[in-house]
């Protein structure tokens, strides 16, 4: 799987290279700055993109814009997005296509290699990967007065869950119940939510989201 | 005053004229007050020679300034000329002073000799009877006047010179038997239409004298604008410091805190590494929560200090990040050229972030409005809610605190909050926007 790296501390950026290496992902370019990364990422069409939000020369959002603009010139190009904050904003921005195929995770995460690996591959694989920060400030915001208030704690903790992108394997494995019961929980989401019921992973995903930032 | 100046300007043509007379009339009877205000001043300046004067001279001049401030008012209403307050600040006393002694009240004495617009009100009301009179009153004069020629003209006049008065209307004879006995009317006509055509440019003659004498010369603008900025530096100085502090506290208490005791955990593992691998385990989990913990308490500092949206996008964009966090749903209208200076735009959010906080705390408002806008040179920051309004300066919901630091840039707080609601907190900062940085 071919990989487009973009991070401009030099320690970070090897540190990342050699974990997904190490992981047998192949590294197609790694850049540290916003004009490259988007000259790379139109010239190698990567199977998916680990991009740092600030970037040079401007030290703003740079890889976020180049990673925005990469989407609208190749649609649907799997993106994931460190950084050392989380925002709300931001994470909107990057769903707003709808096409799935975004990641947005802060940067400590890559602490976990396993996880953070899986969360490249669910990217790359068209899901969605949202820092747990985002869901639950998300979720937090949203409780107060909305139909999310009558959700269960239970319900609640299925929902984060599946808005970071994880499937109901994994959900039920975290959660430490049965496929069973994270479906029946699921349904009851929906319901309350006046969600339709999809089997599809991504798509589920967006929705819960939309709900969210609506 | 506002209602009233935004009232000049939908005045036709026709009102306007038929207003002023009867203003200038009324700016004209403010010469009663004043020349009694100057004959207080004048024996309060002849007791000078005395000595007693020293003692009473500051209280009679601050009972005529605030009737000074009156007739600014009033000129600013009725002619349209907006006159600053020219006064110099009054000393601050030392804390441990006592405002009695002799040594507070010749200070006192010395601030209102040295300020020139002491002086200025003094000439103003010295002079104004006479300027009064042939500005603001002559066109009430004129057509006073003229009501008398048709007097006169309809058989008054008789009646005076037969009586043995005056048989003399201007230049016309008002008695029996002249060529022309209607001529008094037709000269009474061209004064009253004198008198409401010149209304208007009389009542701004007036206004200008006005200005000329009760506003501040150059130089107390500049001490007045010195003394304004040597408050909000010491405010922001102030500011600036405690804001240093509290990063310094946090740092010192959290992150700092915590890597020193990852360091000790970790050489306590390293000596368990062998005896006790289970336990070196459990504390290796410990230290690795340990370590995001400090990253998230160092993100929220640096979020505390300079948040990545503002550093990123500015303060439209940070605001609307900051109403996707907040717990009532804000609706956010941004319309700016550009990016303020960096200080401007981070006053403006810190600000504008307060007054969400306040919202959601006191206001028990279901909704918030927050619009930006560039309008006049300044950056507008407009907070509205639909709560239970009633929040003051003093209510403890920092808003004197916003002030003070928006004050620093020349900005200025406005807050309209009637019991009921809704509560509407505008700031103003002047500001020049540079143009976008991205198109």
């Amino acid at each position: 799987m071919r990989v487009v790296l973009a991070e401009d501390l030099a320690l970070l950026r090897e540190g990342l290279v050699s974990l997904l290496e190490a992981h047998g992902f192949e590294i197609a370019a790694a850049v540290d700055n916003g004009p490259s990364l988007l000259k790379a990422l139109v010239d190698h069409r990567p199977d998916v993109a680990v991009v740092d939000v600030r970037l040079p020369p401007s030290f703003t959002d740079e890889g976020l814009q180049a990673a925005l603009e990469a989407r609208r010139r190749i649609p649907g190009l799997p993106v994931l997005v460190l950084s050392q904050y989380v925002e709300q904003l931001y994470a909107r921005e990057l769903l707003a296509d709808g096409s799935g195929g975004i990641g947005y995770l802060l940067k400590d995460r890559v602490f976990d290699a396993a996880q953070f690996v899986d969360a490249v591959r669910r990217v790359a694989g068209g899901g969605t990967a949202m820092d747990p920060e985002v869901i639950s400030r998300l979720v937090a915001r949203t409780t107060r007065d909305r139909p999310l208030g009558r959700l269960t704690p239970r319900e609640r903790e299925v929902l984060e869950l599946m808005a970071q992108g994880r499937s109901n394997a994994a959900i039920a494995q975290q959660l430490v119940i049965t496929e069973r019961a994270v479906t029946k929980h699921t349904a009851n989401i929906f319901g309350k939510l006046d969600l339709a019921v999809s089997d599809d992973d991504n798509r589920r995903v967006l929705a819960v989201l939309a709900y969210l930032n609506h | 005053m506002d209602g009233e100046l935004s009232g000049r300007s939908r005045e036709t043509w026709l009102t306007e004229r038929a207003r002023a007379p009867w203003r200038g009339f009324r700016l004209w009877l403010l010469c009663i007050p004043g020349m009694f205000a100057f004959s207080l001043l004048n024996s309060t300046l002849s007791l000078l020679s005395i000595g007693l004067g020293v003692f009473v001279l500051a209280p009679v001049v601050v009972f005529v300034r605030r009737l000074m401030n009156t007739y600014r008012g009033l000129l600013a209403q009725w002619t349209g000329h907006r006159i600053e307050r020219p006064y110099l600040p009054e000393p601050v006393p030392a804390p441990d002073e006592d405002p009695k002694s002799t040594g507070a009240r010749l200070r006192r004495f010395q601030w209102i000799v040295t300020d020139p617009a002491t002086w200025r009100d003094f000439a103003f009301l010295v002079a104004d009877p006479f300027v009064a009179t042939f500005t603001a009153l002559l066109p009430s004069a004129l057509i006073v006047s003229g009501l008398w020629g048709w007097i006169l003209a309809a058989g008054a006049g008789d009646m005076i010179v037969q009586a043995g008065g005056n048989e003399w209307y201007a230049f016309i004879h008002v008695g029996a038997g002249e060529q022309w006995p209607a001529g008094a009317a037709v000269l009474g006509t061209v004064f009253m239409a004198l008198g409401f055509l010149s209304g208007p440019a009389m009542l701004d003659y007036y206004g200008r004298w006005g200005r000329v004498l009760l506003g501040p010369t150059q130089a107390s603008r500049l001490a007045l604008r010195v003394r304004h900025l040597t408050e909000t530096r010491s405010d922001a100085v102030d500011a600036s410091a405690a804001e240093l502090r509290r990063i310094e506290r946090d740092l010192h208490d959290g992150a700092q805190a915590r890597l020193v005791a990852m360091g000790m955990t970790l050489g306590a593992i390293e000596h368990l590494l062998d005896r006790d691998p289970d336990k070196a385990r459990l504390l290796l989990a410990e230290t690795r929560a340990s370590s995001a913990k400090a990253l998230a308490e160092l993100r929220d500092l640096v979020r505390g200090i300079h948040p990545p949206v503002l550093a990123d996008r500015g303060v439209g964009d940070a605001v609307k990040a900051l109403a996707l966090d907040h717990p009532l749903p804000v609706e956010v209208n941004v319309a700016l050229p550009g990016r303020p200076e960096p200080p401007v735009e981070s006053a403006v959010y810190f600000a504008v972030s307060e007054m969400l906080t306040n919202a959601a705390k006191h206001s028990r408002a279901r909704r918030v409005w927050v619009d930006l806008e560039h309008r006049d040179g300044a950056l507008r920051a407009t907070v509205t809610d639909d709560g239970q309004g009633g929040a003051t300066f003093e209510g403890g919901t920092g808003l004197r605190g916003i002030e003070r630091r928006v004050g620093t840039f020349d900005g200025v707080l406005a807050l309209s909050s009637p019991p009921g609601g809704p509560t509407v907190v505008t700031l103003e900062v002047p500001c020049e926007p540079s143009p976008p940085t991205r198109p």
